[in-house]
């Protein structure tokens, strides 16, 4: 269902795109600035020195930045808003380049961006939230021993435990609790970063390339870690005849690479394009600018929000689901 | 285009740098302050529950055993009594007969006693009364004959009178 409406989305994307132009150069005459679609989806989507809440209200975010030849340089990004150079460094496209004394941008130079990005800022802000929430739910255990668990507690406790009995445990086996800390931490970590994303103005944190990657790489160290002689006999000597092995090897290390890169591309491609339809469906009411169509955008918006809702929630099982089976697989005894 | 263009696909160093230290220290201070009490508490509970649910069914177990002890410790005091009431009435109805049987042979007893002393002290008073009476008449009769002798010529009389009736037989 969700793929049908996404094609629908994406269909109505491109008559839009085909028409807008026409529409535009028939009756504007520079008056007014054309609206920028595509920029505005990807200035949203991607990454940002501050936090832009609206159009004109930013919040500075500390720039950090390290290079062999200026050392470390701590300044607040609003000092590089809308192109100004500060200390020999500008923004190009939310990348900070170094400039030189005409303006030009300087090659030699590439400074390491450790900048608190709005990314960064959510990220720590999720952190935060889900230290302080699970530090309450965990009180909860000592505060209310030997009772029936309350508020937050009786919240997040059903989630904790279906993990648990449903994703981990049948997935892993007898040996789960060496990684269900990983795999809870994994679990809300993303989920929170889904939901705050829904939020207006919210950040397309896991919808980052970076953010799933590392996540994934995370996966990819803990299941070869932990992996035991089975999975690499599968691996390296599968049940096949010796001359298959040509074949089979390095099909199997293929996947060995694969099942990381498969978490990361799913769990970026869904949230980014999430956002990216629900900001095509905004994005339709500032190119019409009608009040029918913002209507039925409004109401279809609504919609789109309620399955992006429920995808935050199945991107996070499935990415823990599959880490899961991952570890799993590597782990699994051959009696 | 656009996206696979844009700086999208291409991970920037300074988050992944970042991405990696805050989720390591939040995997870190998640597992000792949250996950562990969690987790620990989460497994005691069950325990609890299931320790909780094993005794109830013991105890159900216990008293069902209880249960039929009682009703067997029951029945036996009921035969018991039973016996007992029966073993009484019999001992009662025994000493009733009994006293009754003795009260009848002493009355009896008691009876032909005094009937025994009865004709006895007739026996007695039988033979004094006799005896007096012998005595009385002796008496009576040495006072009418010494009177009767006194008289010559009334006792001449007589005699011819019993002569004369003697002829005539």
């Amino acid at each position: 269902m969700f793929r049908n409406f996404s094609c629908l989305v994406f269909s109505a994307l491109f008559f839009v795109g085909s028409v807008s132009p026409a529409l535009a150069s028939g009756e504007g005459h520079g008056e007014e600035e054309e609206f920028d679609i595509a920029g505005m989806i990807m200035h949203h989507i991607g990454d940002d020195h501050g936090y832009e809440i609206t159009h004109g209200v930013k919040v500075p975010l500390p720039v950090i930045l390290y290079s062999k030849e200026d050392g470390l340089q701590i300044f607040s990004s609003s000092k590089i808003d809308d192109g100004q150079v500060y200390n020999g460094y500008k923004s190009e496209h939310g990348h900070i380049v170094k400039v030189n004394e005409d303006g030009s941008v300087n090659e030699s130079i590439h400074p390491l961006d450790l900048s608190i990005t709005r990314n960064v800022a959510t990220m720590l802000l999720s952190a935060t939230l889900l230290v302080l929430i699970f530090t309450a739910v965990a009180k909860g255990y000592s505060t209310n021993k030997g009772k029936a668990p309350k508020g937050i507690q009786s919240l997040l406790e059903p989630i904790i435990v279906f993990l648990r009995d449903d994703v981990v445990k049948p997935a892993i086996g007898h040996n789960y609790g060496k990684y269900f800390p990983y795999l809870l931490t994994l679990f809300f970590f993303i989920l929170i970063n889904n939901i705050l994303g829904l939020f207006p103005a919210g950040p397309n944190l896991t919808g980052n390339i970076a953010v799933t990657m590392v996540l994934a790489v995370i996966t990819f160290l803990i299941v070869n870690i932990s992996a035991n002689k089975y999975y690499w006999k599968h691996v390296f000597m599968p049940d096949t005849p010796v001359w298959m092995y040509v074949i089979m090897i390095p099909v199997e290390l293929v996947g060995v690479i694969m099942k990381p890169m498969s978490l990361m591309i799913r769990l970026f491609a869904n949230i980014t394009a999430g956002h990216i339809i629900m900001l095509s469906l905004y994005g339709l009411i500032f190119i019409f600018k009608s009040h029918l169509i913002g209507g039925a955008v409004g109401g279809f918006a609504l919609f789109m929000s309620l399955i992006e809702l429920l995808v935050a929630f199945v991107q996070a099982l499935i990415f823990t689901l599959l880490t899961s089976m991952y570890i799993g697989s590597a782990v699994e005894d051959h009696h | 285009m656009v996206l696979l263009n844009s700086s999208l696909l291409s991970p920037s160093p300074g988050l992944v740098i970042w991405q990696l230290i805050v989720f390591g220290i939040l995997v870190f201070i998640l597992r000792k302050f949250a996950w562990k009490p969690i987790i620990d508490g989460l497994k005691e509970r069950e325990g609890e529950i299931e320790g909780a649910l094993r005794m109830a069914e013991e105890t159900r177990a216990e008293m069902a055993k209880l249960k039929s002890d009682n009703d067997r410790l029951i029945a036996e005091a009921r035969k018991e009594r039973d016996e007992i009431i029966k073993e009484a009435k019999e001992a009662s109805n025994r000493m009733i007969a009994e006293a009754k049987e003795g009260a009848q042979t002493q009355s009896t007893k008691i009876l032909e006693d005094a009937r025994a002393t009865i004709s006895h002290e007739r026996d007695v008073m039988l033979a004094q009364v006799k005896k007096d009476v012998a005595g009385l008449s002796l008496e009576i009769a040495e006072k009418v004959l010494r009177k009767e002798l006194s008289d010559k010529a009334a006792q001449q009389s007589y005699v011819d009178t019993l002569v004369a009736d003697a002829k005539l037989n």
